[in-house]
């Protein structure tokens, strides 16, 4: 029986294949025009790479929080104009809340903590109330997991598309990130479940891992260019202060993706039971990868000079998601003031302990 | 392309508990230590803590129990390395030879000089040096000039061995030597040698260093003899056996950990409840320490798999001396308090002391140009 380890390699290697084969410049390009690449979402859901951690019993794959660290940094790679990262977390909620996890694109709400959506009972049912800005795919998502409120008490809602008014918006790379209104609006199914937080804590969680494979994209990538393109009669490669650079890049790619991976890992050995044991690392990670982000975005276009800065070459994909996907669910401002907190509250002597402890 | 790769490394219980040894043992031996002598780290040197420590079975763990060795596992050894860091213990008078000069013995020693040295290093006993730089070669560790020629009986060596920490204060160093001009071959002809440094013909000359503190020292040798069974390995093959120590000596977690002093300081004068900006500096620092934590102990578990991690113990190191460099910077940006000396608070002198030694972080052990030269390699650019 092949070990974990092998079976991940496995997992890698289907999601690179399917996406380096599908995801071509064309297709992101009509993506960020506003087509939905239906085509593409039906093989990524026919392999079973949208729920890779949610049970079978549940509709999901049955994996773990690792396999879903590869397929997350695999699509982050590629830069995947589609919500797998929203559907996994969704899907996990919904699952772990007791619902039926239903197929097809899901999406989260809120994405900011000063939403507040509201549910009401309406007979055996419920009624939703409330507006959400900045909804991934909020006009493509055939259904919405919500982290709502029922008199103060924490709910998670899942709503069906039709159900919202929708206004439609952007971020940076044209990911559609949309104004969802419900006004007394039909639910699908409702129960008590985690709070708001919870679900930024998954949001933070799955942009970490995106990020951290657009780093190991624009590293590639960065190499790949300096190698084969001269300048006063040699290679950039053989400039030591491009190499240097690119090194200093490495760094951060390197830790950018062990703090992602430690992140999942948690999940794995705490996070799925408790989310709220896992939260430390979750905040380390989008903390450490958010930051290389930025570092690691600036790099990769100064080796790429002004090729780098068309719309024709295909870098900027990746880096205008990093400069997103930095600040969506929490950037490292928000998530440095609740480690600094934490860390703080338990006192200096504390800090290794508890380092040690996890 | 060549890429590097960490995987997630989990201690096996063995080591945690060995974690909790180790914590009790240090708290008795370093007492009510302050935390700006802490703050030296592995600058710290104290023959008598080595000899407890070697007491416990905590130098030399690895090795094979013949040589006075514990035949433990890489990860278990890396516990106690980082729990005496973290402490800001004073390692100094073992760490040397626990870390390079007993592995390097182990590997290309002679079975007497096995016998003679590791079981004496493993009890705390012996300390050593390393006699790589001279005054024109620095980074370009190849270019050295000392010469070690054969004579009756043994090598004859003059010339002068420069930044050689602790010299006077230790038993032996490991050197390299040329034994043979090689024109246009500088890598070839260089060979290690065990210096007995009371031997007659070397003399120890101090330098010191901008914070006033004597750690480095000048070495010269004039017409020295290093009698022939102090050769280590084989003559002309130093270049070879200097790369492998070298490796030995970049992949531990004295690499991201020389300024957490300071990061616990900041932390207490911040306080409980502390106000926003200082709680946004401590998180992104602890974000930075346990992402470095974890790579690194990566790194040793590659080693305890038996690989070959020289990149990314590059990588780490890098990263690693980065950080622990930017601390006392970004403890001034947040604060702004005047880094002292003899007086003022223990936050006041633990930055002081940083603030000071911060820029050999990334020199000493190959500099950051040398790593990143390492690294841009790693990735086939050069």
């Amino acid at each position: 029986m092949p070990g974990d380890k092998e079976l991940r390699t496995l997992l890698a290697d289907t999601c690179s294949g399917l996406f380096a084969a599908q995801v071509t410049p064309q297709l992101q390009e009509s993506a960020e025009k506003g087509a939905w690449p239906e085509a593409l979402w039906r093989q990524v859901e026919e392999n079973g790479l949208t729920l890779p951690q949610v049970p079978e019993s549940r509709g999901g794959a049955g994996g773990s929080w690792s396999d879903a660290h590869v397929v997350l940094i695999t699509a982050g790679r590629h830069a995947v104009p589609l919500p797998i990262a929203e559907t996994m977390m969704g899907g996990w909620l919904l699952a772990q809340s007791g619902l039926d996890v239903p197929m097809g694109p899901i999406t989260l709400a809120p994405t900011s903590l000063h939403t507040r959506l509201t549910l009401t009972r309406n007979g055996k049912g419920w009624r939703l109330e409330g507006s959400a800005p900045r909804v991934p795919w909020g006009r493509q998502a055939e259904h919405v997991v919500v982290a709502a409120e029922d008199e103060g008490r924490p709910m998670i809602a899942l709503v069906a598309r039709g159900a919202a008014s929708v206004e439609e918006d952007v971020n940076l790379a044209l990911e559609p990130r949309d104004t969802l209104t419900w006004r007394a609006a039909p639910v699908v199914a409702a129960i008590p479940g985690p709070s708001v937080d919870r679900l930024w804590q998954l949001g933070a969680l799955a942009r970490a891992a995106q990020m951290a494979g657009g780093l190991e994209y624009l590293l590639a990538q960065s190499v790949k260019y300096v190698t084969e393109r001269s300048q006063f009669g040699r290679t950039l490669a053989s400039f030591q202060a491009i190499q240097h650079q690119l090194a200093l890049l490495a760094g951060h790619t390197a830790a950018a993706g062990m703090a992602a991976q430690h992140a999942f890992a948690t999940m794995d050995a705490r996070g799925a039971a408790n989310l709220g044991e896992a939260a430390f690392e979750v905040a380390v990670a989008k903390v450490r990868v958010g930051e290389a982000a930025g570092l690691g975005a600036g790099i990769a276009h100064q080796s790429h000079g002004a090729i780098g800065f068309t719309y024709e070459h295909s870098l900027h994909f990746v880096t205008r998601r990093l400069w997103s996907w930095r600040a969506e669910f929490g950037g490292e401002s928000h998530w440095s003031l609740e480690l600094g907190r934490e860390v703080a509250a338990r006192g200096a002597e504390a800090l290794w302990p508890h380092l040690t402890s996890r | 392309m060549p890429t590097f790769n960490f995987d997630l490394c989990e201690l096996p219980p063995e080591a945690q508990s060995l974690r909790a040894e180790v914590r009790e043992f240090l708290r008795e031996a370093l007492g009510g230590m302050s935390s700006s002598k802490r703050a030296l780290s592995w600058g710290g040197f104290d023959r008598e803590f080595s000899r407890q420590l070697g007491a416990r079975g905590w130098i030399g763990m690895m090795w094979p129990k013949k040589y006075g060795g514990h035949e433990r596992t890489a990860l278990e050894r890396y516990v106690v390395l980082e729990e005496c860091l973290s402490a800001g213990a004073p390692v100094s008078a073992h760490w040397v030879a626990d870390r390079q000069s007993g592995p390097l013995l182990l590997r290309f020693g002679t079975e007497e000089q096995r016998q003679r040295f590791l079981p004496r290093i493993a009890r705390g006993e012996l300390a050593f040096a390393i006699g790589m730089s001279e005054p024109d070669s620095g980074s370009d560790l190849a270019s050295i000039r000392t010469r070690a020629e054969h004579v009756e009986g043994g090598y004859r060596v003059n010339g002068t061995k420069i930044w050689t920490s602790n010299a006077h204060i230790s038993d032996y160093a490991i050197a390299l030597f040329r034994t043979k001009v090689v024109p246009d071959k500088k890598h070839e002809g260089l060979s290690q040698f065990l210096v007995d440094l009371k031997s007659p013909g070397i003399r120890i000359r101090p330098i010191i260093d901008l914070a006033g503190g004597h750690h480095f020292n000048e070495v010269h040798f004039e017409n020295a003899i290093v009698p022939d069974d102090m050769l280590v390995g084989k003559e002309g093959e130093g270049w070879r056996q200097v790369s492998t120590e070298l490796a030995f000596e970049r992949s531990g977690p004295e690499r991201y950990l020389s300024s957490i002093r300071l990061i616990m300081e900041l932390i207490r004068e911040a306080g409980r409840e502390p106000g926003e900006r200082a709680a946004v500096v401590i998180g992104r620092l602890t974000a930075h320490l346990i992402t470095l934590r974890q790579m690194s102990l990566s790194v040793a578990g590659m080693l305890q798999a038996g690989q070959n991690p020289n990149l990314e113990a590059a990588v780490v190191k890098d990263v690693g001396t980065s950080f622990e460099q930017e601390i006392p910077e970004t403890v001034h940006a947040l604060l702004g308090v005047e880094p002292r000396l003899g007086s003022g608070s223990q936050f006041e002198r633990t930055l002081g002391y940083l603030v000071q030694h911060a820029p050999s972080f990334s020199l000493r052990g190959g500099t950051r140009e040398i790593l990143r030269g390492i690294i841009a390699r790693g990735l086939g650019l050069r």
